[in-house]
Parts: C-alpha cells; structure tokens; sequence
C-alpha cells in the first residue's frame, strides 16, 4: 500500500517534505486567491459606496460586535488545542490527542451555533444577502468562511473516530495527517482574524 | 529546531510547548487591542490601518508558530511567495478601476 503512493511519510527528495504536507499547503495558497478575490471585492465596493453600511450608521452598530469577538476567541482558542493535539500525537499519546482533537471540534461547533444565532437575528429582521451590499458582502464572506468551518469539523471528526484507527498501522502518517489538518484549521483561524475586524469593527 | 519533530524524542518535543501558549496569549490580548481601540472612534484612515496592522502581527504569529512556517522547508517558502505576488496583485486590480468605475458603484 505504502509503495503504491510514495512519499507519504518520508520526504520526497525534491521538496524536502511528505507529498501530503506539499499538498495542503498548494491548497491553501489557492484558498487564498480565493479569499483574497472575494475581500478584493469587498474594497472596490466599499470604497465607491458613499456610505458604509449603505444604510448608515456603523458596521460595529449593525452587527454584533461582542458575539464577533467572542467567536474569535473561541477560534483563536480551537487552534491552540489543534496545536495540542498534534503535539501530544508526536509525544506518542493517543488518548491526549483524542482530548484535544474533541475540544477542537467542539469549540470550532461552538462558532457554527454563535454565527446561527448572529445570522437568525439578521433574518428575523429581514436582512437577508439582498438587503443591500453591506448584507451581501457579509454573508457571503462569513458563509464561505463558516463552510470551511464545516469543512475542518468534518476532517477533525474523522481523524477523531475511524480515521484514527491508522494510529495503529503507522504512526508517523497518522501525525502527518493531523499536521496537514491543522494546517488547514489555522488558515481557517487566520482568515478570520482578518474578517472580523473588517467586517465589524471598521 | 531545524529538522523538526522526526529526530526528537518526546521528552525534547515537550520543552517547545510553551511557545504555544504564548502565542495563545498574545493572539487573545491583541484581540482585545483591536476591539478596545474600535472604541475610541479614531478617523477612519487611521482605524483601518491599526486594525489592519494588528491582524497582520496576528496572522504572522498564527502563520510562524502554529504553522511552524519559522522553520520551514524552502519549497513552502517559495509557493507562498509567489501566492503573497498574487494575493497583492489581487488586491490592487480595485485601485486601477475604482477611479474610472465610481459613478457608476456610487449608484448601488
């Protein structure tokens, strides 16, 4: 198994690194093209709008800035315990990774019920993404970034449960497999901690 | 730690956790800088760039640490690079347009 697709624990002479490492991290740079194509948006159309929020008043009045801050503590909080659970697979404990790799996942579900309720409240005042370009830019900024929330909850989990069977057949792969995952999380981390103050705060 | 992780033991591994906690830290105070400051109603140039500048230092911490691109191989270097070339290329395309475009944006 392991010949059929080289590289993926030892580093392939070229790169200096395993292929899956590599390939998250090509990914990632994507993912920023792509975020980054979306925000470019955002300053084109903020800077010819003659108010922002069009509607007036304050992007940290319209939307709510301690639910928003809250959030970037729990996400800023869910990469240190990525971070830990790596960590505790290269020191060779499976149960400590599995205490952090949950603690993960449930604090990156902790963002997804705060952004329901942020969301639900903006609906129950008709503020949907066709309210104005305030609303759409904001929803469809928070909706591909809480995506990719889901995204990370749905990797985590199956290296929480099945996929940590591979544990037991290799564990430096495993280890790389969390490596690359939560290289993934903290970009999704990162992207965050440039939304919030963008959207809310200015 | 230049080869990272495969030529250390546990032992060795475990002394560099603390940088994680630091930056753990760091990341939540300067969270709290930004909102803090949020308050003080600055003039909006000046707001934009302290909330932009700390989110940079925060995203360099995110990036050098917990990605551990400190110490990285220099294939990684060099993809990201070329992304930073891109992403700023990106970035700009509003400026050359936003000139020749504003009366018609101003309309939405």
């Amino acid at each position: 198994m392991e010949t059929a697709i080289p590289h993926l624990v030892e580093p392939h002479p070229v790169t200096g690194i395993p292929n899956g490492k590599f390939g998250i991290w090509l990914f990632l740079a994507s993912e920023v093209m792509l975020f980054g194509a979306l925000f470019s948006s955002y300053v084109l159309i903020r800077v010819g709008a003659p108010h922002w929020p069009p509607e007036g008043g304050l992007s940290s009045e319209v939307l709510n800035v301690p639910l928003g801050t809250f959030n970037t503590a729990v996400l800023i909080t869910s990469s240190i315990t990525m971070v830990l659970a790596w960590a505790s697979c290269k020191m060779g404990s499976l149960p400590k990774f599995k205490l952090w790799m949950a603690a993960t996942v449930g604090l990156a579900l902790v963002f997804l019920v705060v952004k329901y309720f942020e969301y639900s409240d903006k609906f129950h005042h008709g503020h949907f993404p066709s309210h104005d370009n305030f609303y759409g830019i904001y929803f469809v900024l928070t909706g591909l970034h809480g995506l990719h929330i889901v995204g990370g909850i749905v990797v985590n989990t199956y290296l929480l449960t099945f996929g940590s069977k591979l544990w037991n057949v290799d564990r430096e792969w495993f280890t790389n497999r969390v490596e690359n995952a939560g290289l993934y999380w903290h970009f999704v981390d990162l992207v965050w901690i440039f939304l919030f103050p963008s959207l809310y705060l200015l | 730690m230049a080869e990272h992780a495969q030529s250390e033991n546990p032992e060795e591994f475990k002394k560099h956790l603390g940088r994680y906690y630091v930056v753990f830290v760091a990341l939540l105070c300067l969270t709290a800088i930004t909102v803090g400051v949020s308050y003080l109603k600055l003039n909006r140039p000046l707001a934009i760039a302290v909330a932009l500048i700390i989110a940079t230092v925060k995203a360099g911490m995110v990036a050098a640490v917990f990605m551990h691109l400190i110490s990285e191989k220099k294939v990684i270097y060099a993809v990201l690079v070329l992304t930073a070339l891109f992403f700023a290329l990106v970035l700009l395309i509003p400026s050359f347009t936003a000139y020749e475009g504003h009366h018609i944006i101003t309309g939405t």
